[in-house]
């Protein structure tokens, strides 16, 4: 790779690279070290991991010890995934996950690359309308949907929230692969056009084998704001076709009953596990989309 | 169709034991129709939500959405017709909307057809007309540790008054450097403890048969002053302290004196959950009196169920027979439904974790009023008052920008012309 | 592009944004004009567990004549917009006319909800947004200099702040900066003062919120900007090399200025993001210190009372507002739009 060739060239200094490296650490302490907090305290009990009297009791834990005889409990995943059926919220979430990638990716591909094309001055135009739109409160958004989704009979069930996922992030998606897409090339489609293939037989068989590092970066964005969402499934989904978020947000009581936080901090953890698999999986996938040039201005 | 049996939503166990208490004998038979609950989830609900779900058959279908976002969701969920929501449950703190969008239904007629006995300190009446049914109580009143007071030699506090002397002792003794407690985070707790302090100091909070606020004389003004004494013995992040995080507060052994929610002692009471001496030292006691008014400085609150005004006559005499059934008497037989709360129904026995709430109800508290611009007012009070209790601005600055707001609300909303 | 096929091409996603997006806006414009009819009351007496008392209701039959009479509720205007919880006309003249210096105006302006809240919003959008850019530039080039077998898991970690629910992410670090938590005895222990707390004052409050935003948002700038530095023009960089460009010369003559489009779409996003700011207020139960327009929002549709028209104001507002914050985007956007065609 031409990457390492120029890495040679530039020869870094020793000193530069001690720099780097514990900038890197830096980070990596900032933006972990919360989340490994949060495992490690997960198997405490709630007098421990949010102790009010002594921080290193999450650490080690003294009230597990005398309640459990151990300073490890498992009783916030027992509780989170036993008795309060999370799993059932982790089916949900992954359906949601995906359809909204998918159905997000499909929409925004196709929107994008007509935008891109098209030298028209009303793109100009979707484009500005379509960052406007993004600027509206999802939380307005969302208490105006509800009274026409109990009217028609959508409200609750899952398909009504990925529609509305899916439109509510189409700005972003589209200005994200609008981007993309103008660096691709016209001459790629236009030769395939002069070929006699129609527009679209051009996208299908030129443009689609070249796109998907850009749409990997793109569907990361969505597959994150689909799997974060409160605001959306906190109140558009029944009790049983809850995501996982509205879910843990179920654990942490009301104003006037206690809650039980270690099931939500149980919760988070096993949350963001699958996560780590999955990035793990798709690791190579991740780095290359993002390597070989998704996004640029 | 849109909603799988209720079994899936509230706790199997709970589903099982109400499905055995109804099997033998209390077998409810409601016709056809169709029942869907809303409500908050907390356990007593979630037993009424299992309770009606057993009256389910062929002809009858019962469903429940029990969550936390469900004052979000009621209003919208009722207004259609036919009514998503044939039942909802609320609070007194939360029925003024469904009545104030006329969303829900007088009970008088299902009352004479169906529960002929049901025991008046049941029903909630408007009007002479029957608007809701009540199955539990709940109040906010004082938690002390008994052995801190002891060990300086303290009684336990009548009045704020009291609490403050206990305090300012405390602390110079050095047993303890912040022992006040309260749920003081701005928006709805700080409100709700002004509501409480106003009350205590005798206030009314409309003109009468009005919807001007009445808030800004000298009892509002000494209301803010005793919130001010009082804030001195706290925790100096008090405007960020919720119910949660006070009641983390106590159970690591923090705090002294604690005005806290009568249904969330259990938690309090529990030692597993508390500091080695903290659970088994806390003691119950009624609400606090302030100044000479002889009204404590508390609220009473009920929660009930009420049926929609959009639905059918099926739906809403199926409905009722169903919460009839899922607040009958025998419900209390259950392995640990008597402890779930301060029940209204007829064979509660009170246990120690109500105390508190049975003390305040004979202390002569006044419930939490259910007027419709009640909450308009909560909402500004929770948004200005941290100003004042941070001492940025004047007690009377304040309850002026609390009424502002609250006028410029209560306009928007058509209860100010 | 001929308009036909661009036209089928963009209907998947045009009538997703005009069915969700462009169709409630409209409503919500229509709401912010109109508030509900003038409720009529009467004196009634109430009974409950707790004995009865008199108590005022609404009159239903009355009020559903006004209703009947004006179904979209009754047309307001701009009213809303102008009143005390929102630009408050009234009042920020007679504060103009009263007020002896600057100083003192702003100050006082500061007690109006609108202002309060638009103080805090545009200096979390002003501080926070430049740095999150800076620092997820910095770690995009960091990393990008590492070796590729530790690039997964750095990318991994590098995304937790950005993947953790904020909800439950910001109840963990609350408790974390809690003057007992682990991070406030650190900073106590940094500043050497044991009465520290980041919860009880104002520009703490103001400082911890802006240092959450940067490190939740950091990610995102990351990503986008370690995507972009994969495609720098190698033979640029090279011929650089040979000319002698120190490494800093290299970054601001070659790499920045690839960068740039990629800044201005991080920016863009980002501000639109901040602006909006919301979930941290809530989380560190922030509202007392620091209020933002989506707060004003969220505060509205969350009473016992919905104010549905005072709700729908405000997000018009917060539209308009974005617009502005972003016209030097949108102008420049124009002008590259117009130099390519």
């Amino acid at each position: 790779m031409s990457e390492t060739a120029v890495s040679q060239a530039q020869s870094r200094s020793f000193i530069l690279n001690i720099v780097i490296w514990i900038f890197v650490a830096f980070w990596l302490i900032l933006a972990a070290f919360p989340f490994i907090w949060t495992l490690w305290g997960s198997f405490k009990v709630e007098l421990d991991f949010f102790s009010l009297q002594d921080w290193t009791n999450a650490l080690f834990g003294p009230q597990t010890q005398a309640v459990h005889g151990s300073p490890f409990t498992g009783e916030g995943y027992h509780g989170a995934w036993v008795q309060e059926e999370f799993w059932r919220a982790v089916l949900n979430t992954s359906i949601v996950c995906f359809c909204v990638v998918c159905i997000s990716l499909t929409f925004g591909t196709l929107g994008g690359y007509a935008l891109s094309r098209s030298g028209f001055r009303y793109t100009f135009w979707l484009l500005m309308i379509a960052l406007i739109f993004r600027a509206m409160p999802p939380i307005t958004l969302v208490s105006g949907y509800l009274q026409p989704f109990f009217a028609w009979n959508v409200w609750g069930i899952l398909p009504t929230s990925i529609i509305v996922l899916v439109a509510i992030n189409q700005p972003f998606t589209l200005w994200m692969l609008h981007s993309f897409f103008t660096k691709i090339p016209m001459d790629l489609d236009e030769s395939a056009k002069v070929d006699g293939c129609t527009q679209f037989q051009a996208f299908r068989y030129v443009i689609i084998p070249v796109m998907w590092p850009g749409v990997i970066t793109t569907g990361l964005f969505s597959f994150l704001l689909a799997y974060n969402d409160f605001a959306v499934t906190a109140m558009l989904l029944a009790k049983e076709n809850q995501t996982m978020v509205p879910k843990i947000a179920g654990f942490l009581g009301t104003t006037q009953t206690e809650g039980n936080v270690m099931f939500a901090v149980a919760a988070v953890v096993s949350a963001t596990a699958p996560l780590f698999v999955l990035v793990l999986f798709f690791q190579r996938q991740i780095v290359s989309g993002l390597t070989a040039g998704a996004v640029k201005g | 169709m849109k909603h799988l049996k209720i079994a899936l939503l509230s706790g199997v166990a709970a589903f099982a034991l109400a499905s055995t208490a109804y099997a033998d004998g209390h077998a409810c038979d409601i016709g056809e129709g169709r029942v869907s609950i809303i409500g908050n989830e907390f356990p007593a609900i979630q037993t009424l939500g299992a309770g009606a779900a057993a009256c389910a058959s062929d002809s009858a279908e019962v469903t429940a959405n029990l969550t936390k976002e469900h004052k979000n969701i009621q209003v919208p969920g009722m207004t259609n017709n036919p009514a998503e929501y044939t039942v909802a449950i609320i609070s007194n703190g939360s029925i003024a909307p469904l009545m104030t969008d006329n969303l829900i239904r007088p009970l008088d007629d299902l009352i004479a057809a169906h529960a002929p006995d049901l025991p008046n300190q049941q029903k909630i009446t408007l009007d002479g007309k029957v608007m809701a049914v009540a199955f539990m109580a709940n109040a906010q009143h004082m938690v002390y540790r008994s052995d801190i007071l002891a060990e300086a030699g303290l009684e336990a506090p009548k009045s704020y008054e009291d609490v403050l002397a206990n305090a300012k002792v405390l602390r110079e003794k050095g047993i303890m450097e912040n022992p006040v407690g309260g749920a003081y985070s701005a928006g709805w707790g700080i409100g709700q403890e002004f509501n409480n302090m106003f009350i205590g100091h005798g206030g009314e909070f409309f003109k009468a048969g009005t919807a001007e606020a009445n808030i800004n004389n000298e009892k509002g003004v000494a209301t803010l002053e005793m919130m001010k004494a009082l804030s001195e013995y706290m925790n100096p992040d008090f405007l960020a302290l919720n119910n949660n995080e006070i009641s983390a507060e106590w159970k690591a052994g923090n705090v002294a004196m604690l005005q806290m929610w009568g249904s969330r002692t259990p938690a309090l009471l529990d030692p597993e959950g508390s500091v080695e001496g903290v659970a088994e030292n806390t003691a119950l006691t009624g609400p606090m009196m302030v100044g000479d008014s002889g009204t404590p400085a508390t609220t009473l609150w009920w929660d009930g169920w009420t049926i929609a005004s959009n639905v059918s006559d099926a739906d809403a005499e199926a409905s009722f027979k169903a919460m009839m059934a899922s607040i009958d008497p025998s419900i209390l037989e259950q392995e640990g439904v008597n402890e779930q709360a301060v029940w209204l129904i007829e064979g509660y026995e009170p246990t120690n974790l109500s105390e508190g709430v049975f003390q305040t109800i004979k202390s002569g508290a006044t419930p939490y009023p259910t007027l419709p611009y009640i909450g308009l007012l909560h909402t500004a009070l929770g948004a200005e008052l941290p100003d004042f209790m941070q001492g940025k601005e004047s007690a009377e600055q304040t309850l002026a920008d609390v009424e502002a707001a609250y006028t410029a609300a209560a306009k928007e909303a058509g209860f100010l012309q | 592009m001929k308009h036909k096929t661009f036209f089928w091409f963009f209907l998947p996603t045009g009538l997703a944004m005009l069915l969700f997006i462009f169709l409630p806006i409209v409503s919500v414009i229509s709401q912010s004009l109109h508030v509900p009819v003038d409720a009529v009351l009467v004196t009634v007496e109430e009974c409950g567990p707790f004995g009865c008392k008199p108590s005022t209701t609404i009159d239903q039959e009355a009020t559903q004549l006004l209703r009947d009479a004006n179904p979209l509720g009754q047309w307001a205007g701009l009213e809303i917009y102008f009143d005390r919880s929102h630009l408050a006309v009234a009042e920020v003249g007679e504060l103009w006319r009263n007020s002896e210096s600057w100083g003192a105006f702003f100050n006082r302006l500061g007690n109006l909800p609108f202002y309060r809240a638009m103080a805090f919003t545009l200096t979390y959008t002003f501080v926070a947004t430049p740095l999150l850019i800076i620092f997820g530039l910095m770690i995009a080039l960091a990393v990008n200099t590492l070796s590729s077998w530790i690039k997964g898991l750095v990318i991994f970690f590098s995304l937790l702040p950005f993947i953790v629910t904020p909800l439950v992410g910001s109840l963990i670090l609350f408790w974390m900066i809690d003057a007992r938590g682990v991070v406030g005895s650190f900073i106590q222990w940094v500043f050497n003062d044991p009465t520290l707390s980041l919860k009880a004052s104002t520009p703490l409050t103001w400082i911890t919120l802006i240092v959450y935003g940067i490190w939740h948002s950091a990610p995102f700038a990351f990503v986008i900007f370690y995507a972009g530095l994969q495609t720098l023009p190698q033979d640029t960089l090279e011929s650089a090399v040979i000319d002698g460009a120190s490494r800093w010369q290299r970054i601001r003559y070659v790499v920045i200025p690839h960068l740039t489009p990629l800044v201005t779409f991080v920016a863009l996003i980002q501000l639109m993001d901040n602006f909006r700011v919301f979930e941290p207020i809530v989380g560190f139960n922030a509202e007392a210190h620091a209020t933002s327009l989506s707060w004003i929002i969220y505060n509205d549709l969350s009473g016992e009372q919905r104010l549905l028209t005072s709700a729908a104001s405000t997000s018009v507002l917060t539209i308009l507002c974005v617009a502005i914050l972003l016209s030097p985007v949108l102008v420049r956007t124009w002008r590259d739009f117009n130099g390519k065609t």
